[in-house]
């Protein structure tokens, strides 16, 4: 009885391993030619903490500009923490700290004369709920960015740069009618483009989505995927999933965190592009994963 | 259709008489009582209390809402439970029970209310609004002078205390924490239990330290006021910044804003009903206040709008004053007490019923976001 359990999950998780193979392999990879080249992060040696509690430790990678970078790995390893530490965004959490260096192109940004508002605004965030701002029209959220953080530009500039950005995240269509309502009033999967279409009017050079279609249906889910595929063309963009189909299809390159137990930090186990992760990985432990055989 | 039990078919004609308690016991068709017999008990109770307290005359709402719980809650439980059963009988009881608590806790608060409108209504007329008492020592004059003041101290106590209180709010849920954070959070609550006397008397003392005892101005009683009022407003500003949720400044802080707009800008906006809000019920809780007022703004007849240079009288003092020491016509007096203390509880309702207003009209459904 076992033994047939045994067989039937096994075949299970081969089918499903080939299925993502064979996703992986029709992603597009690098674009031949960008619209514009975005900078390149590199990341060294980096530990980050919640007080005493180390979340990851030692963690050295490089994410490439103008490519889709997956983050991937089981709850609780560490790779939200990490996204937020590319933006600085981790600190904000009480009593959390960082060691190491992260560089986006030659700029260390956890040198000590750089401000992290300024390092907010080359690396913005999409978060894994949608958050309009609900005391903001839709016109008024896309427009957000400018009107908080830059003087001086006239209407029929704002008026184009939000176009732009809401063409850029395939709403514009949707919601040219209705730019005057309440961001809260669309639908889950347009308010979260609407968020990407904030974090795009300011023209950051890496977008780091975390989880950005968990809180939505398949069709909306799909439409955000197609939208990154077309965003790399101007963006670095690093995404955390804990759908794997989502980084097969998504990504060019993956890498996989994993923790040896509950209360040990994450580490990053293996970092390669995308179909060789879920083809031929290097490591067992990846194997075990994306073919479902965890734990 | 004999032979088949409404197990084996679901679709088959439901017979009460073929239920049979799963647990074995007897079968489930006990007595029922009508949907409305509580209601009926609870009436022909209130009957019987209304012709009782009429025939001995000594009919008190207090007492009608006693009496009425004392007769309907023993009949409902016995009927049911002669016909009904148990645990039905219990469920009557504790229901009747919850709803004779309410009534019995609000009862003193409508009979306050009836008696202010029975006994303020005979003065609210429009000479109350627009003369003063200057001069009045018998019946006529009325209380312009007191509403005034009412207005102007309770007015500049709410412009002194609502920067203070919200930026205060602002320091504890944004910027502030760690020892010093605790250590202001636990001297605002300990603020808000300040004897309303000794507010009076501590702004009193500030004011004569420097202008010389005896003085009376508005301005000390706004002062007063400012001190009762602070603690409520930071109170309640914490409170609803607090359900500000993060992820929206998270968001702000992701497109590069610096904290400081992320408060005025983002924060600030999203929680604005529930501060007015909040600042219109702490204008309601210190707009009534009677013994601050007494000492620092002292007693005057005539309409004063200087809060800076002489006495000013306000409606709580004004409706005390005239009770303690009544005019030529005794009864006048009371009168307007009672129509001052009437204006007083229509302010307090209308600044309530605009704060409610307020939020549903302009408030950001924070659950929406969270």
């Amino acid at each position: 009885m076992p033994e047939t359990a045994d067989k039937t999950t096994t075949d299970r998780n081969a089918a499903l391993a080939t299925d993502l193979a064979k996703t992986a392999k029709a992603s597009k990879g690098r674009p031949d030619k960008v619209d514009r080249v975005s900078k390149r992060f590199s990341v060294k040696d980096v530990n980050l903490f919640y007080g005493d509690f180390q979340a990851v430790q030692d963690v050295t990678m490089t994410i490439e500009p103008n490519q889709v970078t997956a983050l991937i790995g089981s709850s609780g390893c560490g790779k939200t923490t990490m996204l937020r530490s590319l933006n600085r965004m981790h600190e904000l959490t009480p009593g959390a700290t960082v060691e190491g260096e992260v560089s986006l192109d030659d700029q260390n940004i956890y040198a000590p004369n750089v401000d992290p508002v300024d390092v907010r605004r080359l690396v913005g965030m999409v978060f894994q709920a949608p958050n309009p701002f609900p005391t903001m029209t839709a016109y008024e959220n896309v427009a957000a960015g400018l009107t908080l953080n830059r003087r001086g530009l006239s209407k029929s500039e704002k008026d184009d740069i939000v176009e732009k950005s809401l063409r850029g995240a395939h709403l514009w269509d949707e919601v040219k009618d209705r730019l005057d309502r309440k961001g809260s009033a669309l639908s889950g999967g347009q308010q979260q483009r609407l968020c990407i279409a904030r974090a795009i009017a300011v023209e950051p050079e890496v977008l780091l989505m975390d989880e950005p279609c968990s809180a939505l249906d398949p069709v909306a889910t799909l439409a955000v995927e197609d939208l990154i595929d077309d965003l790399k063309n101007r963006y670095t963009i690093v995404i955390v999933t804990h759908n794997m189909q989502q980084a097969a299809r998504t990504s060019d390159v993956t890498a996989f965190f994993n923790l040896e137990t509950s209360g040990q930090p994450g580490r990053l186990v293996e970092m390669d592009a995308t179909d060789k992760m879920f083809t031929t990985p290097s490591k067992k432990e990846t194997e075990d994963y994306v073919s479902g055989r965890f734990g | 259709m004999n032979d088949r039990t409404p197990r084996e078919d679901a679709s088959a004609a439901f017979d009460p008489a073929e239920q049979v308690n799963p647990i074995g016991g007897p079968t489930v068709d006990a007595g029922t009582l009508p949907p409305w017999f509580l209601r009926a008990v609870v009436g022909a109770s209130a009957l019987i209390a209304l012709a009782v307290l009429l025939a001995t005359g000594s009919l008190t709402i207090v007492l009608f809402f006693v009496i009425t719980a004392v007769i309907a809650l023993p009949t409902a439980y016995i009927w049911s439970r002669v016909v009904e059963g148990r645990r039905q009988a219990m469920d009557r009881l504790v229901t009747l029970g919850i709803v004779a608590a309410f009534f019995i806790a609000v009862a003193p608060l409508l009979s306050v209310l009836y008696e202010v409108i029975k006994r303020g209504t005979a003065r609210l007329d429009g000479s109350f609004f627009t003369e003063s008492a200057r001069g009045v020592i018998g019946a006529g004059g009325g209380a312009q002078h007191a509403i005034v003041g009412t207005l102007v101290i309770t007015g500049v106590a709410t412009l002194i205390s609502v920067p203070i209180g919200i930026m205060a709010a602002v320091y504890l849920n944004e910027y502030g924490k760690g020892r010093l954070r605790k250590a202001l959070t636990f001297f605002v609550d300990v603020m808000t239990g300040i004897p309303s006397i000794v507010a009076g008397l501590f702004a009193y003392a500030l004011f004569a330290a420097f202008l010389g005892p005896g003085i009376r101005l508005g301005i000390i009683g706004s002062v007063a006021l400012t001190v009762l009022m602070i603690p409520i407003v930071i109170r309640s500003a914490e409170e609803i910044l607090k359900i500000v949720p993060d992820h929206l400044r998270e968001a702000a802080y992701a497109l590069g804003t610096p904290k400081w707009k992320v408060v005025t800008r983002i924060v600030l906006p999203t929680a604005l009903a529930g501060l007015v809000t909040g600042v219109m019920l702490a204008i309601a809780r210190v707009i009534g206040e009677t013994a601050p007022l007494l000492v620092t703004t002292g007693v005057i007849d005539s309409v004063n709008t200087n809060p800076l240079s002489g006495r000013m009288q306000n409606l709580a003092v004004y409706a005390y004053s005239e009770y303690k020491d009544p005019g030529v016509d005794v009864q006048a007096s009371y009168d307007k007490a009672w129509t001052a203390a009437l204006t007083l509880i229509l302010l307090v309702m209308i600044l309530s019923l605009l704060a409610r207003w307020i939020y549903r009209r302009y408030g950001t459904d924070l659950r929406d976001t969270r």
